[in-house]
C-alpha cells in the first residue's frame, strides 16, 4: 500500500518524465528471453575456472600444473607469470593482483584459471592444480592493523570547541557484521577475441568504462582493443564496481584464440567481489536538558581487507556523514579504514553511511531514554533543515525535511494487531508459537546519504542522442554507456528523451563502450548525472533541429518540440518533424557534470566535498518472540523525499527494495569470517530475506525539487537502505527492553543466551 | 548418454549429456534455453524453477538424465504460440515487479502453479508459497501486488503449460 505521489503536469507525449511507462526490457525479462551475461553463448566456446586460496594468507613457494594441463578437454592454465600488462588492478589504488604470485593476502584470492571445453572439466583442472603454500599468519583484528598502522586511509572531522562539554552524555560502542550484496546474477562474462589482437568482453559490471581502463592495462593493450558491451546484470548493490573475472576472461581468451565464459557458482561469488564494511564504532554524544546535541565524538573502524578497493572513500562517507542528518555545533570524528587478511570490502548499497546510522541512531535513542524524550520528538530537536551546517562546514544548500520525514512516518496509521492467522507470528510456517511470549515494540530512525562522486572527482556522464525519420514517423535514440542493473535506467533516458524531443518513439541503444564514459552505477547518481547528459544531447539536438528549421523561418525564440511537430510557447504548430527532418537525422553528443565538489582538508575534515544529500526515514514494528529470539517485522514505514520521481513506479522500488536489503542486515545478514576464513558462503548459511520475512511497507514519496539538479531530482537508491537497519533494532529494544549494540541481532542475544 | 524429454510442448533431445549434469544445466546450455536462471544451483532461491511433468522443481536440483521421458516446461513456455503473455507475466510487467529480473523467470513458474492451485490467494498464502524464490530488488511489494492482479484476470487460455496438478505440498 502507498500513497499517491504529487501529481505531476504532463507533456503531450506519454510515457514521458513523471510517468511510470512499462520498462523497455520487461517483456524480455517475464518471458525468459533478457540475456544476462551468464545466458552468453558462442560457437567453440569455452569455459574458464579460477583457482583459489584456501588461505587467508600464505607464501606460494610454487605452483605445479602438470596434471591439470593433463587432463583432456583443457586449452590453457594460467598464472600470475602469463599475464602480459600490469599485474595489478583498483578502483582507486591498483594493489590488487590478477593473480597472485608470491603471497595471497586473504582466502579466495585467484591464484589461476584455466580453460576447457566443458565447465566441470575446468573445474576438475583447476582443483588438480599443485601450489606449495607456506600459511602466514593472517592479519584478521581491524583496531590491531590499525594500531600497527596498516591502514587504507583515516579522515578526520573537526568541528567547534573539540572539548565542548555537556550535561547529559551518552556513550556506546556499536559493531556491523560484514554484509553481502547477494544479488542474484552471478558474476559472468564472455571474451570474444577479436581479428586486432584484441577482444570483446560482454559483461555486467557497474561501470563499463572503469573496467575497460583496468582490463586493458592488465593485458598490456591499449584502451581502443579492449571493447566492452554491457550483457544484463542480474542486480549490483555495489558488488560490481570492482572487477571480477573480466581480466581473467580475456586473458584465457587471448591465449587459446576462442571465446571463453566465466560464471560464478553461488560459493564463489561470495569471494568474488567485496562486501560492505564492518565497522567498530565508539561514539559518544553530549546534550542539553532540552535534548539539543552539544558535541558529538565518534572513532569509527572499518575493516576494509586486504585490498584498497573504495575504501577511501568509504572512510570519508563514514566520517562526513557519521553524526546524521542533525545539527552538531561541536564535532570530533575519527574514521579510519584498516588493512587486513580478511575478505576485501569496498562498494555496497549505501557505502559507508550505513554502519554509521546503526552509531548515530542507537545513540539518539539512548539520549531520548536518559532525557525522558519521545524518539521522534528528540530527532526533531536536533533535525537539520535547509542553511544547516555539516560537520565539515559545508551549508546544506537544497531541501533537508529531516523533521517531516519523521512526522510523516510517526503519524501512519500503526499496523493491526496479529490477526490471529498462526503464520503472523514469530516463526511464521514453523509454528513455533500462538501468541504467547511474543512482545510488540516499535522503533523509528531517518538517514543522510551523499549522492554522485564527492570530493572533487570529475564526475560526468555522456549522451549521444539521433533524432531520424524512420517509415515516416520520427525516432530518439539514445546511447550512453550507463550501466541498467535492474533500477529501470533504460526507462528514464527514454523518458527524458520523449520529454525534451515531444517524440513518442525512444530506442535506448545498447550500452557498450563505443560512447564517452557514463560514470558508474552507484553512489545513487545515474538518474542525475546520465539523466542530466540525456537531457543536455536531446536539448542539444532541438536546439539543431530549430536552427534548421530558423534558416528557413527566421528566429527560434520559445519553441520547442512536441507531439512530433515543432510548436511555439503556446502550443501552435509552426512546422512538422518530418518537414524539417527529412532524410537528414539531428544527432549530438554531450557530456554532463555536476556542479563540482572540493576535496577535505587532510586535518581538519572540512570542505564542500558533496553534491547533494538525500534523506529517509523509517518506522519499524515489529512481534519478538521473547523465548526463543525470534523476530518478525509487522510492518515498515518509509518517507523519503526524491525531488522529483522521474519514475514513480521505480522510486517505489528502489524505496521497497532498499529498506528489505535494510531489514537483512538488521536480522539476519552477515557473512561470518573467522580466522580470515569464511564460514557461511552459500544462501544456505548467509540468509536473504524472504517473502515471508518482509512486511508489508508504506511509503511517502516528498517531491521537493533541488534547484542545482536536472528536474530537481535527488538520488534514490540508497538512503532506503540507510536507516531500515537501525529502525527494526529500535523497535526491537523497545519490544525487550535489551540494549543491542551488534547487528544482525542474532536470536541468542535476544533470548539471554550471549 | 541421450536425454529426451518434452520441453515447453517440444519433443527435444539432447547428446552428450554427462551423469553429474542438471536439469538445469541441460535446459540451458544444451538446448539453447536459458530463460530459467541460475543464482545458486543449490536449491535454495528458486530462479531456476520450472514444471517437470506438472510440479514445478528446482531445475538445479533435477539430474538432466531424470527428464529422459517427462514433460518440462519453463518461463518460456509460458508464452502463447502467438508470443502474447501469460497473465502472470503481464501482471509482473505492468505492476513493476520486474527490476533485474533474475528472480523474474522462476517466480513466475511458482506464481503460475499458485495460481492453478488456488485461485484467490490471500496474502498469507501468497508468501508461503512464494518462501522458495528469493528476489534482491523488489523487497517483494510489487511481486505481492502482481500476484493479487494476476489472480483477479482470467486465467490465460494460450500457455503450453501442461494441466497442472491438483493441490498438496510441493
Ligand atoms: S538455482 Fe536452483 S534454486 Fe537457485
Ligand atoms: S528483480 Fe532482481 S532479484 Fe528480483
Amino acid at each position: 500500500m502507498t500513497t499517491p505521489m504529487t501529481e505531476t503536469s504532463r507533456g503531450a507525449v506519454t510515457g514521458g518524465v513523471g510517468d511510470s511507462p512499462v520498462r523497455p526490457d520487461g517483456t524480455l525479462k517475464v518471458t525468459g528471453q533478457f540475456a544476462f551475461s551468464s545466458d552468453l553463448s558462442a560457437d567453440g566456446m569455452l569455459w574458464g575456472a579460477t583457482l583459489r586460496s584456501p588461505y587467508a594468507r600464505a607464501r606460494i613457494r610454487g605452483i605445479d600444473l602438470t596434471a591439470a594441463l593433463a587432463l583432456p578437454g583443457v586449452r590453457a592454465v594460467l598464472t600470475a607469470a602469463d599475464v602480459p600488462g600490469a599485474g595489478s588492478y583498483g578502483l582507486e589504488v591498483a594493489d590488487q593482483p590478477v593473480l597472485a604470485a608470491d603471497e595471497v593476502s586473504y582466502q579466495g584470492e585467484p591464484v589461476a584459471v584455466v580453460a576447457a571445453d566443458h565447465p566441470e572439466t575446468a573445474r576438475r583442472a583447476a582443483a588438480r592444480i599443485v601450489v606449495d603454500y607456506e600459511p602466514l599468519p593472517p592479519v584478521t583484528d581491524a583496531e590491531a592493523a590499525l594500531a600497527a598502522g596498516d591502514i587504507f586511509r583515516h579522515v578526520p572531522v573537526r568541528r567547534g570547541d573539540a572539548h565542548a562539554t555537556a550535561e547529559v552524555v551518552v556513550s556506546g560502542v556499536y559493531q556491523v557484521g560484514m554484509q553481502d550484496q547477494a544479488f542474484l546474477g552471478p558474476e559472468s562474462g564472455l571474451a570474444m577475441p577479436t581479428v586486432d589482437g584484441g577482444v570483446d568482453l560482454y559483461i555486467a559490471t557497474q561501470w563499463l568504462h572503469v573496467d575497460q581502463r583496468q582490463v586493458a592495462s592488465c593485458l598490456g593493450l591499449p584502451v581502443d582493443r579492449v571493447r566492452l558491451y554491457l550483457a544484463g546484470v542480474g542486480g549490483a548493490f555495489g558488488a560490481r564496481e570492482d572487477l571480477s573475472m573480466q581480466v581473467h576472461a580475456c586473458l584465457l581468451a587471448l591465449r587459446t584464440g576462442r571465446p571463453v565464459k566465466m560464471v560464478y557458482g553461488r560459493e564463489e561469488s561470495f569471494f568474488g567481489h567485496v562486501h560492505r564494511h564492518p565497522a567498530l564504532m565508539r561514539y559518544e554524544h553530549g546534550a542539553d536538558r532540552d535534548g539539543r546535541l552539544v558535541y558529538v565524538k565518534a572513532h569509527i573502524v572499518l575493516d576494509g581487507g586486504a585490498y584498497a578497493s573504495s575504501t577511501p572513500a568509504v572512510v570519508a562517507n563514514a566520517a562526513t556523514l557519521g553524526v546524521g542528518p542533525y545539527e552538531v555545533p561541536n564535532v570530533v570524528m575519527d574514521a579510519y579504514g584498516a588493512r587486513t587478511n580478511n575478505p576485501p570490502c569496498g562498494a555496497m548499497r549505501g557505502f559507508g553511511a550505513v554502519q554509521t546510522c546503526f552509531g548515530y541512531e542507537s545513540q539518539m535513542d539512548k539520549l531520548a531514554a536518559a532525557l525522558g524524550l519521545d524518539p521522534v520528538e528528540i530527532r526533531r530537536r536536533n533535525a537539520m533543515t535547509t542553511g544547516s551546517v555539516m560537520p565539515t562546514g559545508q551549508v546544506v544548500d537544497g531541501p533537508a525535511p529531516v523533521a517531516r520525514l519523521l512526522e510523516l512516518v510517526r503519524d501512519r496509521p500503526a499496523p493491526l494487531a496479529a490477526s490471529g492467522d498462526p503464520r503472523e507470528w514469530p516463526g511464521g510456517v514453523a509454528n513455533t508459537t500462538h501468541g504467547e511470549s511474543v512482545v510488540r515494540g516499535v522503533g523509528y530512525a531517518i538517514g543522510i546519504k551523499n549522492v554522485c562522486f564527492s570530493e572533487g572527482f570529475d564526475d560526468y556522464s555522456t549522451a549521444r542522442v539521433r533524432l531520424e525519420m524512420v517509415g515516416g514517423e520520427p525516432v530518439v535514440l539514445v546511447h550512453t554507456a550507463a550501466a541498467e542493473v535492474g533500477q529501470g535506467l533504460v526507462t528514464l533516458q527514454a523518458q527524458i528523451a520523449r520529454t525534451e524531443l515531444g517524440v513518442e518513439r525512444v530506442v535506448v541503444a545498447a550500452a557498450d563502450t563505443t560512447v564517452g564514459s557514463a560514470g558508474s552505477s552507484s553512489a545513487s547518481r545515474q538518474s542525475y548525472v546520465t539523466g542530466g547528459a540525456v537531457r543536455a544531447a536531446c536539448q542539444a539536438v532541438r536546439d539543431g533541429v530549430l536552427a534548421r528549421l530558423g534558416a528557413r523561418a527566421g528566429p527560434a525564440d520559445g519553441l520547442r518540440l512536441a507531439g512530433g511537430m515543432v510548436v511555439t510557447a503556446s502550443g501552435v504548430a509552426v512546422a512538422d518533424l518530418a518537414e524539417v527532418l527529412g532524410d537528414d537525422p539531428v544527432e549530438e553528443t554531450r557530456q554532463w557534470r555536476h556542479r563540482p565538489t572540493h576535496p577535505l582538508d587532510p586535518r581538519t575534515g572540512q570542505g564542500d566535498a558533496h553534491v547533494q544529500y538525500a534523506f529517509a526515514a523509517h518506522r519499524a514494528t515489529v512481534d519478538v518472540d521473547v523465548e526463543l529470539g525470534l523476530v518478525r517485522v509487522v510492518e515498515i514505514a518509509t518517507a523519503q523525499d526524491v525531488g522529483k520521481a522521474i519514475n514513480p513506479q521505480a522510486v517505489l522500488g528502489q524505496i521497497h527494495g532498499g529498506t528489505a536489503q535494510g531489514l537483512g542486515l538488521a536480522l539476519m545478514e552477515e557473512l561470518r569470517v573467522v580466522d580470515g576464513l569464511v564460514r557461511n558462503p552459500s544462501f544456505t548459511d548467509y540468509l536473504i530475506p524472504t517473502i515471508l520475512d518482509v512486511p508489508p511497507m508504506t511509503v511517502d514519496v516528498l517531491e521537493l525539487a533541488d534547484p542545482h539538479a536536472p528536474y530537481g531530482l535527488r538520488g534514490v537508491g540508497e538512503p532506503p537502505t540507510i536507516s531500515s537497519t537501525p529502525a527494526v533494532v529500535a523497535a526491537i529494544r523497545a519490544a525487550t527492553g535489551l540494549a543491542l549494540s551488534r547487528v544482525p541481532v542474532r536470536p541468542e542475544y535476544l533470548t539471554g543466551a550471549v | 548418454m541421450r536425454v529426451s524429454c518434452r520441453v515447453n510442448g517440444e519433443q527435444r533431445e539432447a547428446d552428450g549429456v554427462w551423469p553429474g549434469e542438471s536439469l538445469l544445466y541441460l535446459l540451458r546450455e544444451r538446448l539453447g534455453l536459458p530463460g530459467a536462471k541460475n543464482a545458486c544451483e543449490q536449491g535454495e532461491c528458486g530462479s531456476c524453477t520450472v514444471y517437470l511433468d506438472g510440479l514445478p522443481v528446482c531445475a538445479c536440483l533435477v539430474a538432466g538424465g531424470q527428464a529422459q521421458g517427462r514433460e518440462v516446461v519453463a518461463v518460456e513456455g509460458l508464452t502463447g504460440p502467438d508470443g502474447g503473455l501469460d497473465r502472470v507475466q503481464h501482471a509482473f510487467l505492468q505492476a513493476g515487479a520486474v527490476q533485474c529480473g533474475f528472480c523474474t523467470p522462476g517466480l513466475i513458474v511458482a506464481v503460475h502453479d499458485l495460481l492453478a492451485r488456488v485461485s484467490t490467494p490471500t496474502d498469507a498464502d501468497i508468501r508461503e508459497a512464494l518462501a522458495g524464490n528469493l528476489c534482491r530488488c523488489t523487497g517483494y511489494e510489487k511481486i505481492m501486488d502482481a500476484v493479487r492482479s494476476a489472480a483477479a484476470m482470467p486465467p490465460s487460455t494460450a500457455a503450453a503449460c501442461p494441466a497442472s496438478r491438483p493441490g498438496g505440498p510441493r
